[in-house]
């Protein structure tokens, strides 16, 4: 956990005294809506379908107990008592008043939190591998340089009002587990052939409406250049970057148009004049932000001492959830544990004010005070005793916390959709529900493995339906909520994008049209060992295509109805 | 007189901003008085702008690029930048651009929709001057400059980012 200095505390307090005279300001009317609307947006604050939404930034995911029990006490003060975490490691309330949003800011900022830049067209909030630092299969631990990128990225002067929004990840492992490819900046810590830290850059990645996996423009950029490089991309962007329609503002729209050549070349020149110039990163900067992150203080442990394959052999529900929720550590005798946030019935990622006091307990007693947020909307306890898993998987049973499927087809992610977001054109979190209850078996859920269902409730792909194995899109037609499926697509080293499998379903629908791929996947695979996505890798898109409409096999009802309206 | 806020305190507009109307024919030239031309106009009347008396300065629009204007800055007593709205970034890396990059050393002043709340950014990037939009009150403005007392990047301001002033206040004894 990074922990502030006397600087970084007042740069906090001081937005929220600037955002306190805004929000007075407009509401006395001496600031317009139209001028407000940015400024608020820059501060995460959106009008939505009943209410503002509040985004907070919860900076590449790292929580500490106290900032989480501080998120319950704003939740219960000036919200409805819980909170939803969204796919981009922020957490977001869906109920405040303007007039308390300063007072909430100020409360945030009491604990090192704030919500700078989590919305509008700037550089927003830098996301991470949940399992960063305790991975088995890092190679580089990118927590300094996401501090590092926080800093350069808050408030930059030049950067503040760009064509569209702007996001950046890190992975520093062998799996990326922060779906580089598919944001506007990827890096991808590693080391070069005499030990240097460096990055390989991606550009011009991401979902939305134009789904694209992001082009290598550098393979190895050195750590002193990070901020430099960030520098020059972003100016290049800044400058060249469309302002004519917000759905081609992204940057990937300008990568694409001037061609990904054409673009690196541009950043180079660029970057030519700015190289080794004053924002070049220092040896003395980065340990001092490395010794400003609070390091678990890990025990030697015996693993084989822990007890926990042994009760894992007594309990067959501890069992389940050990292996699907429980992973490697690179400290012998600890794990990794994540806390699931998609309980049949409950939206995914939501977690109320209870549940969030809970937890933060649970962290000081068995991780050190700490949590992580994934971009899989859960939450993850990363240091804990393997020991303990047993007592820990007990109590977070009786909160609710348990659930054994990660990894496993009902960890969907989902945005909030239509139920709250007035940019969706159907809704989000009925779908998950009725797709988790159809598959609510755990042992028909096992026997299918790992898969991964993404739901977005509109083409701007909060849910990252385009990358889930399983890809569902809200769509609107004529006036009503239907729902386009798509499989193939995958985060990670092999990231790809979902192929849409045919003609859009009701909502009644998607649980039966979901059964059938699953149906003709478990017919098809030839072990168990083949997973959902191997299959359609293997055999393609066609097979599911026929079983789900085709011939013998009764149409879905109402498509002919969308056939005629596309 | 209209009045701008010229490094941090209010200010009397002594300059004329020549716009093109609607017909998008280059404006008439006053004979006299210091008048702030667009790029367009600069350069298809060079000559007679140079021959004229009274300062002269020209104004980029945010889709003109500084290198453009590079060469001619020392024909010039103000370089202006166009914010058709304030969201529109391009005119801080223009600013960033003609300071650190092609030398101007100038007024460098924001015109068109500029309102008190990116003062604070405008500054850093090169701004001393400021021709705010119509209704706001330069007066109190003045305060914005201060909303931050510190900032984590390089800027035309302090060229030296947080972390190297960091440094240099509190070296590492190794």
């Amino acid at each position: 956990m990074y922990i502030y200095d006397e600087i970084d505390q007042r740069i906090v307090d001081e937005r929220v005294a600037q955002f306190r005279d805004q929000t007075r300001r407009f509401l006395d009317g001496s600031l317009s809506d139209d001028d407000f609307r940015p400024l608020r947006l820059q501060n995460g604050l959106y009008i939505q379908r009943f209410a503002p939404m509040f985004r907070i930034a919860i900076p590449y995911g790292f929580l500490a107990s106290r900032q989480l029990r501080a998120l319950a006490y704003i939740a219960r003060k000036w919200d409805r008592s819980y909170g939803h975490f969204s796919t981009r490691q922020n957490i977001q309330f869906n109920w405040p008043k303007l007039e308390d949003v300063p007072d909430m800011l100020a409360k945030l900022a009491s604990v090192q939190m704030h919500a700078i830049q989590t919305s509008g067209n700037c550089i927003r909030n830098t996301t991470v591998d949940h399992f960063a630092g305790v991975a088995p299969d890092e190679i580089v631990d990118p927590l300094v340089w996401c501090e590092i990128i926080r800093q350069w990225s808050a408030f930059h002067p030049e950067f503040a009002y760009l064509p569209r929004k702007f996001k950046i990840a890190i992975s520093g492992a062998e799996n990326d587990r922060a779906a580089i490819q598919v944001h506007d900046v990827g890096l991808q810590a590693q080391y070069d052939d005499k030990g240097n830290v460096g990055f390989r850059v991606y550009v011009g990645g991401g979902l939305g409406r134009t789904p694209i996996i992001g082009t290598v423009i550098r393979e190895f950029l050195p750590w002193q250049h990070l901020l430099t490089y960030l520098d020059a991309v972003l100016r290049v962007y800044n400058r060249h970057g469309r302002r004519d329609n917000k759905y081609k503002a992204r940057i990937k729209i300008l990568v694409k148009e001037t061609k990904p050549e054409v673009f690196r070349a541009q950043v180079e020149a660029e970057w030519a004049h700015l190289k080794d110039g004053p924002a070049t990163l220092t040896e003395q900067e980065v340990e001092r932000i490395g010794k400003r992150f609070t390091r678990p203080a890990y025990q030697k442990l015996d693993p084989l001492a822990s007890g926990y394959v042994l009760a894992a052999g007594r309990d067959k529900a501890f069992a389940s959830w050990a292996r699907r929720n429980v992973h490697g550590h690179k400290v012998a005798g600890y794990a990794a544990v994540t806390l699931s946030l998609k309980k049949t019935g409950i939206a995914p990622g939501d977690v109320t004010a209870d549940q969030m006091d809970a937890v933060a307990d649970l962290a000081d007693r068995y991780s050190f005070g700490e949590l992580r947020v994934s971009h899989e909307q859960n939450l993850i306890l990363a240091d804990v005793r393997q020991s303990d898993l047993f007592e820990l998987w007990q109590q977070l049973r009786e909160l609710g916390l348990a659930t054994p499927n990660i990894g496993m087809l009902t960890n969907i992610i989902a945005c909030p959709g239509g139920d709250f977001c007035s940019l969706a054109n159907a809704k989000s979190i009925p779908v998950a529900d009725s797709i988790q209850q159809r598959f609510d078996d755990l042992d028909y859920l096992y026997d299918i493995g790992e898969l991964d269902l993404n739901i977005s409730g509109c083409m701007n792909s909060c849910g990252h339906h385009h990358v889930g194995h399983i890809g569902v899109l809200g769509v609107d037609k004529q006036g009503a909520e239907f729902y386009q499926i798509s499989i193939g697509g995958n985060q990670g080293n092999n990231a790809a994008l979902g192929k849409v499998l045919g003609p859009s379903v009701s909502q009644a629908e998607v649980p039966e049209v979901i059964g059938k791929l699953i149906d003709l996947y478990l017919a098809r695979r030839d072990s168990e060992a083949e997973r959902f996505i191997d299959v359609v890798r293997r055999i393609g898109i066609e097979p599911f295509k026929e079983h789900v409409y085709g011939g013998h096999h009764k149409k879905p009802a109402g498509r002919e109805q969308h056939v005629a309206a596309a | 007189m209209a009045v701008i806020i010229k490094n941090r305190q209010v200010a009397n507009n002594t300059w004329q901003l020549l716009r093109a109307g609607g017909e998008q024919t280059l404006p008439a030239v006053p004979p006299t008085g210091d008048v702030i031309v667009s790029l367009a106009q600069w350069q298809a009347q060079k000559e007679a702008l140079l021959a004229r008396g009274g300062r002269l300065g020209v104004w980029l629009a945010n889709t003109d690029d500084p290198a453009n204007v590079a060469a001619d800055l020392k024909h010039f007593a103000v370089v202006a930048v166009d914010f058709p709205h304030f969201t529109d970034g391009r005119g801080s890396s223009i600013a960033r651009l003609l300071r650190e990059r092609y030398g101007w050393q100038g007024e460098l002043r924001a015109i068109g929709d500029v309102i008190r709340d990116v003062l604070f950014y405008l500054s850093r990037c090169g701004f001393d001057a400021f021709e705010l939009k119509t209704g706001e009150d330069a007066q109190a403005a003045l305060s914005a400059f201060d909303d931050f007392s510190e900032a984590y990047q390089t800027s035309v301001e302090r060229p030296q980012p947080l972390f190297r002033r960091r440094a240099a206040a509190s070296p590492v004894v190794s």
